[in-house]
This record gives structure tokens, C-alpha cells and sequence, in this order.
């Protein structure tokens, strides 16, 4: 179906004719660019297009953000940016019915609903305050913050049973571990305990073996035997001797694995440690990563990713791995390295990681077996 | 009226145009403009700025976003980012009048790279430039745009979706720096490091270099032009220093050694004076000749965290404590030593006798030069959000008779 006609049936609503042709191939000039600025020069030609048409564009700008990469779509939207800028000032009305339209239809593409709702706050500020605080359960993650912020402003002024369950609406809702941090605290002070580790899905029953040599760092790109087999029965020459595999538990609030516990404090040293996620279905995940220390995760034996830095910083939702959970046993390994450094700030050997979806929403294993 | 503001308008636009080429040429014309980090030449000196000796406050802009940045001078405007959002995933560019700080357009993008960062930097760490037709504006996500002055978007880079481990958890800061028609860039982490000439003109890459695993939050300084050589920008990091040719990425000398990841260079003619072991000056070698001479060492010189300036024949550093020291250049002698009311995060920036520097909490100092001790002329205390803890991070720019500094929310134009 081309654009116009899926536009059309999206919005319920006609669409000019203008959108097809020269108008509607720079709109998707946009969206071709590709890696190491392929495309650049067809795209800057286009984007000069795309804008000099004015406020008709801006639709179409949002039924193809989102069909290319994300380096494509700030081409997009910096072309919607420019166009509404442009429209405000001439003080040429824009289509924001149906920009509203498009940004509250939850099956368009995250990227189309945050330019449709940034457009929607550059056009009209008051109009897009109003509707965000509809999105209390919206799939997109960063446009529920707005709401959730709503939800705790008018929390704070109830009291007692009245603001337990404001607050209870809140955390059900809210997402991002600021606005769920002061959640639970409220709560905590009203007598209602918040189980965080649940609430965002944190795994926190582990086995983990080392330690294995990582001086100068070498250990980082050496493959132990827990890359090519994961037996728990098993022992392994190690750094310092045999090691095998011994299970752990996080007890911290945010899922913190502490490997200097069951390893003990240690440097130039590799850990690993896994788990089974069971999950219900076969789906796409998120395995989300805070990790100080250089690393690599692995799904099913894939690789999703791997980073060698250290002591730079760490916190929730560092790393976003996205995965494919299969129906049934999923076996989830963290490699974790740490280095030489002997500063106060380079103790910390520790990792922490939770499955969600795409809106930071927990996935919970139906049950832990490690 | 109307026709004297039209003429020093294309008089200006004229001499913005000049600028590009300007920043690489011996016999660079005079010019308001300040295009880059640390101005014209990467060395904190303005050929032409007069320098109030008690300025006073001419206009404020709010701003959208916080941001270490600093702002560019072209013409009649004045550049700045700023990054905003929880997780500071709100990129911004926005241009501002240089006469009364009337806003003139804004340009939001998203990162699409990495966000975090230490808290007291921020994504919009690093200063655009200009090339005297464009201006290029990097982030610590690795996102790379370039506009032109009206705010048309020109080419846009993801590099982190380019070079996927490239960033740094604390953040990145390196400016990019314009050399004839090469913007180059380093991105220098631990995990994924690697130096970038790329097209000014189209943002496709002339060339790649990879560069040494270490954070390193220098920039890259442009050699000054001299005849048979080409166009040439030094990099410098944990291991060493090297010249490149910025059209090229042909490595054209190099230095082992341990050059500051923080302070970067000064070069004035055919000398290089390097933040290493306090700071070493370098002669530049011929052509053909793989490493530059070790003109001299001067330990006790330390420019600490900021970059040093370069007046003339007269090489200033600003230590963490506030000490401004004047060395000379020929040998590395320090005259006179002052103490200033730090710290600092900013670097010096200076024209003719006079040097402005900004501390965090933002007061404002001119230091007069020609004393022979060197003393404070005159301060300015820029009014601070104490609500916010706002600080004042960023290197001043100068330009005419103004001095552009960003705090945390807002720029600041200071004038007589």
C-alpha cells in the first residue's frame, strides 16, 4: 500500500494528492540514508525539498520516520523541526489534528510518535501537555514519562489511603528508575513495600566461576571454556587453581551482582556468571546492562554485544541488548572483567542486568532454575 | 542608516566567508570571527578583540539545555548547543543575533550514541566550529550535524551507529576543528578509538586513523600553514603527538610520549607547545622528517585540566588551584606567576594585553598582561541559579568588543 492510501486509512481521514510524487520520493530520500553518510548528498537536497513544501510535508514526514535507521529519522525530524519553526513564524496554520491523530494511533513507529509529539510541544505547548497525560500506558517508554510525572505531582498532595493508591497508580506506570525511585520511597514512608528487583525485572539468582587471568587486560578477548560450554558439574583450570562454577545471589535493590563476594576482591581477573530466563513465548527482549567493568553478554550463545572499558561509570539501563527470547529455557551468560587499576574507585567488579520490553516493562522468568 | 548597517553586514558576512581558509593560513586576515574552540587558530587568541577592561553585562539568552560548549562567532551570529532530557537525549543548536541576543533559530535532534556521562559534564561538551560557510556540531553521543548559517540542515553522521563502541561512560569533549576543506574529529575511548577526516561539504569520511584505546578528551589543533607543506592537524593523546594531513590522513610526523588527554595544544608558526610533562615545545620538522625536535621542557608549566594560550611570543596556563602563569615561548621561562579566584574548568582565552578567564562559579576576570606581574583588571560576577547548582564550565569566545560565555542555562554577552 503506498503512503497516501495508508495514511489515509491510518488517519481516517483524505489525503491530498500532493503527497505522492516528488514530494513524497524526498520524504523517502530521507529515510535511505545510510552508514558513514552514504546518501548525504541525495538527502540534503531532499531535506531543502522537503521543507520548502511547508506544512503539507509534516504528515508524511511521520508515516516514514521510523522506516529507516535512527541516524534517518533526525533527518526527519529535523526537517519537521525546520517546517513547523518556519510555519509558526509566517504564522501558517499546520496539521495538528492530524499530527494528534497520528501520534495517539499506538501502532506507528516509536520514532513517528516522539516527532509527532515533539512537533505537537513546538506547535502548541498546551495541546501536547493535555494529551501527555493520557500515556500513562503508552508502549513508548520515553512518552510515559510525561504522565507518570503528572501522577506523582497529584500524588503528593493526598494523604494516607488516598495517596497510597496514587502512588500504587504511579508505580504501576512508571518506567524510568528516577521516577520509580521516588515511588517507593514515598511509599515506603506510607508503610507499603515496593518489590524493585520484580518491578523492573532484574536477575538476581546467578551461578557464577573464576577467577580466570585477565593481566593486561588479555583475558577480555580470551575465550575460557564457559564461552564453549556451560556445565555447572564441571571445574576449569583458573587464575590461581581450579575453579568451578558456585551459585550467587544479588540481594541489591537494583539487581547488583557483587563478584568480589563470592570471587573475592580481586584484580586483572574474569568472572563469568549465568542463568535461565524461562519465558512463556518466543519474543523480542531487551536485556538491559549497568556494567563498570569491561564485559560481554551473550543470549542463547550468541554474542549481542561486548565492550572493554573500565571504571568510567556504571548505571541502570547502560547497555540496551536487544534479543529473541525463545519459548521455553533461555541461557543468559555475562562475562565480567576486571583490571589492574588499584585506585578506591576501581573496586567494584559488578554487574547488573534485567529482561524487559522495548517499554522497560519487566519480563519475569516463570521460573529460576540456576 | 540603513545603507551603513547593509555594508558592515556583507562586510561581515564577507570576512565570515574568509574565515575557513583564514584558520589555516599564515597570512590569515583580520577577522571578528571566532570559529572554533579556543578561536581562530585553537589558541585562545583573537586577532582583533578589544577586551573591556570592566565589562559589564550587554544581554542573556536563556538556554533550552545544559552544555560545557562553547559558543562560535560568525558574522553577526553567535552558535551554541546545549543537550536536554532526562537522559540528556535532546540535542540543540540554536543561533542567537550577536548584537542584542535576539533568538534566530533552533535546530532539535535526538542522540542517537550514547548519553551518559559524568554529572558534571554534559553531551554538549564539545564546541562547534565553522568553516566560514557551515558550522559543525558534535556531541558526546557521537552525533555530528552540519548546517548552515540559516539552519538548513546540510549532512548529518551517527558515528556511533558507524563505530558502535565508540563513547565513553564519563563523556566525550574533543572539539572538532575545521582544516581547509577536512572537518576533523576524535573520538578516543577505551573500547573503540579512531580519528576522522571528513568532507565538509558532504560528511562522508576522506579518512579513518585508528588511534590509541585511552579516553582522551583533547582536541584536534590545526598546524598553521607553511609553504610545501599541506594543510595539517595534530592529534594528540596518552601515547604521543602526531601531524596529519588533513586532506589525507597521511601521518606526517610523530611523537612517542605522554601528552595530556585534557589540555590540548598550542601552535604558532613552526612550533608546537605541547601540555606534556608540563609543557614541551616542538619545532616541526621538514618535510620528510618523521619527528619533530624537543625544543624545550618546562615541567613546572602545567595548564592542568584546561588548554593553554598563546599570545604573541608569551604562553599562558591556568592551574586547577587558579594560578596564571606567563611563560615565554622562547625557552620556557616563567616571568611572573598570578593567583586568580578558581577554579577553573574553562580555558584562557586573550587579545592584544588582555586575557578573560571564567571561573566555575562564573566570575569573570580580565587580566591585564602588560603589568609586571600581571594583574586583575576587573571582574564580573555573572548571576548563577543556586537552585540548581549551576556552574559556569565553558572556555569564553571572543569577538569585537564582547565576551561570549554559556553557564548552565543561559549565554551571556559582556561589553563595555
Amino acid at each position: 500500500m503506498k503512503v497516501p492510501q495508508l495514511l489515509s486509512v491510518l488517519l481516517g481521514m483524505a489525503v491530498a494528492p500532493v503527497f505522492a510524487g516528488p514530494l513524497e520520493d524526498a520524504v523517502q530520500t530521507l529515510t535511505h540514508v545510510g552508514r558513514e553518510g552514504a546518501g548525504n548528498e541525495a538527502a540534503s537536497r531532499a531535506w531543502t525539498q522537503v521543507v520548502a513544501a511547508g506544512p503539507k510535508g509534516l504528515v508524511l514526514l511521520l508515516a516514514h520516520s521510523g522506516s529507516g535507521s535512527n541516524v534517518a529519522d533526525n533527518w526527519v525530524r529535523l526537517a519537521g523541526n525546520a517546517i513547523v519553526a518556519q510555519a509558526l513564524e509566517a504564522k501558517q496554520p499546520l496539521p495538528l489534528d492530524a499530527v494528534e491523530a497520528f501520534l495517539t494511533n499506538t501502532a506507528h513507529p516509536e520514532a513517528a510518535r516522539l516527532l509527532a509529539f515533539d512537533l505537537l510541544q513546538q506547535a502548541d505547548a498546551g495541546r501536547a501537555e493535555k494529551l501527555e497525560r493520557t500515556f500513562g500506558n503508552d508502549p513508548v517508554q520515553k512518552l510515559r514519562r510525561g504522565a507518570v510525572a503528572f501522577l506523582l505531582t497529584a500524588a503528593e498532595s493526598k494523604s494516607g489511603d488516598e495517596a497510597k493508591k496514587a502512588y500504587q497508580e504511579a508505580l504501576a506506570v512508571a518506567r524510568d528508575e528516577d521516577q520509580t525511585k521516588t515511588v517507593s520511597e514515598a511509599l515506603k514512608k506510607l508503610g507499603v513495600a515496593v518489590d524493585i528487583p520484580k518491578h523492573f525485572g532484574f536477575l538476581t539468582q546467578w551461578q557464577v566461576i573464576g577467577p580466570f587471568d585477565n593481566t593486561k587486560g588479555a583475558g577480555f578477548q580470551t575465550a575460557f571454556p564457559p564461552e564453549t560450554e556451560v556445565a555447572l558439574d564441571k571445574s576449569y583450570p583458573g587464575k590461581s587453581g581450579p575453579v568451578k562454577w558456585q551459585p550467587t545471589a544479588s540481594k541489591d535493590e537494583y539487581g547488583k551482582l557483587n563478584l568480589n563476594e563470592p570471587l573475592t576482591p580481586l584484580k586483572e581477573a574474569t568472572a563469568y556468571a549465568v542463568t535461565t530466563f524461562e519465558s512463556g513465548e518466543a519474543r523480542e527482549a531487551e536485556l538491559r546492562l549497568g556494567c563498570k567493568n569491561a564485559w560481554k553478554v551473550w543470549l542463547n550463545g550468541e554474542l549481542l554485544f561486548a565492550r572493554d572499558e573500565y571504571h568510567r561509570g556504571q548505571r541502570m539501563d547502560q547497555y540496551r541488548l536487544k534479543g529473541r527470547l525463545r519459548k521455553g529455557s533461555n541461557t543468559i551468560l555475562v562475562k565480567c572483567c576486571q583490571n589492574e587499576q588499584t585506585e578506591s574507585w576501581t573496586v567494584e567488579w559488578e554487574f547488573q542486568l534485567r529482561v524487559c520490553d522495548g517499554t522497560g516493562t519487566a519480563l519475569l522468568s516463570s521460573v529460576s532454575k540456576r | 542608516m540603513r545603507s551603513c548597517t547593509l555594508f558592515s553586514l556583507c562586510l561581515t558576512s564577507l570576512v565570515g566567508l574568509a574565515t575557513a581558509s583564514a584558520a589555516n593560513t599564515a597570512a590569515a586576515p583580520i577577522t571578528t570571527d571566532w570559529p572554533a574552540f579556543r578561536g581562530p587558530v585553537s589558541s585562545g587568541a583573537s586577532p582583533s578583540a578589544q577586551i573591556p577592561a570592566q565589562p559589564k553585562i550587554a544581554w542573556s539568552a536563556k538556554l533550552p539545555g545544559r552544555g560545557l560548549s562553547s559558543p562560535i562567532i560568525m558574522g553577526e551570529k553567535v552558535f551554541v548547543t546545549a543537550a536536554e532530557g532526562p537522559e540528556q537525549e535532546r540535542l540543540r543548536v540554536l543561533c542567537f543575533r550577536v548584537k542584542d541576543g535576539a533568538p534566530l533559530w533552533e535546530r532539535q535532534l535526538l542522540a542517537t550514541g550514547r548519553t551518559m556521562t559524568h554529572d558534571k559534564t554534559s553531551v554538549a561538551a564539545s564546541t562547534p566550529c565553522s568553516d566560514g560557510k557551515r558550522i559543525f556540531a558534535l556531541w558526546s553521543s557521537n552525533d555530528l550535524a552540519a548546517f548552515d548559517f540559516e539552519g538548513n540542515l546540510l549532512w548529518l553522521r551517527g558515528l556511533t551507529a558507524d563505530y558502535s563502541n565508540a563513547s565513553n561512560s564519563l563523556g566525550m569533549a574533543s572539539s572538532p576543528v575545521t582544516v581547509g576543506a577536512t572537518v576533523v574529529v576524535q573520538i578516543e575511548n577505551d573500547s573503540e578509538s579512531y580519528a576522522l577526516g571528513i568532507d565538509a561539504s558532504t560528511g562522508k569520511n576522506l579518512w579513518k586513523l585508528e588511534r590509541p584505546k585511552f579516553a582522551n578528551w583533547s582536541s584536534p589543533v590545526p598546524l598553521p600553514a607553511r609553504p610545501g607543506f599541506p594543510a595539517a592537524v595534530l592529534l594528540q593523546s596518552k601515547e604521543g603527538v602526531c601531524a596529519v594531513d588533513a586532506a589525507t590522513g597521511k601521518t606526517l610526523w610523530q611523537l612517542a610520549g605522554n601528552a595530556s588527554t585534557m589540555s590540548s595544544s598550542v601552535a604558532l608558526k613552526d612550533v608546537v607547545y605541547l601540555p606534556a610533562s608540563g609543557m614541551t615545545a616542538l619545532g616541526v620538522p621538514a618535510l620528510g622528517v618523521s619527528e619533530p625536535q624537543t625544543l624545550w621542557n618546562a615541567r613546572q608549566i602545567n595548564p592542568s585540566t584546561t588548554s593553554p594560550l598563546l599570545l604573541d611570543s608569551r604562553l599562558f596556563t591556568v592551574n586547577n588551584a587558579g594560578i596564571l602563569t606567563m611563560a615565554e615561548t622562547a625557552a620556557g621561562d616563567i616571568k611572573w606567576k598570578l593567583r586568580l579566584t578558581g577554579p577553573f574548568s574553562g580555558s584562557p582565552v586573550g587579545a592584544g594585553d588582555r586575557i578573560v578567564l571564567v571561573n566555575e562559579k562564573a566570575l569573570l576576570q580580565v587580566v591585564n598582561t602588560a603589568a609586571p606581574e600581571g594583574e586583575v583588571l576587573g571582574q564580573l560576577q555573572l548571576p548563577l541559579d543556586a537552585k540548581t547548582k549551576e556552574l559556569a564550565l565553558c572556555t569564553p569566545a571572543l569577538s569585537g568588543g564582547r565576551i561570549f560565555v554559556r553557564t548552565d542555562s543561559t549565554l551571556w554577552c559582556v561589553a563595555k
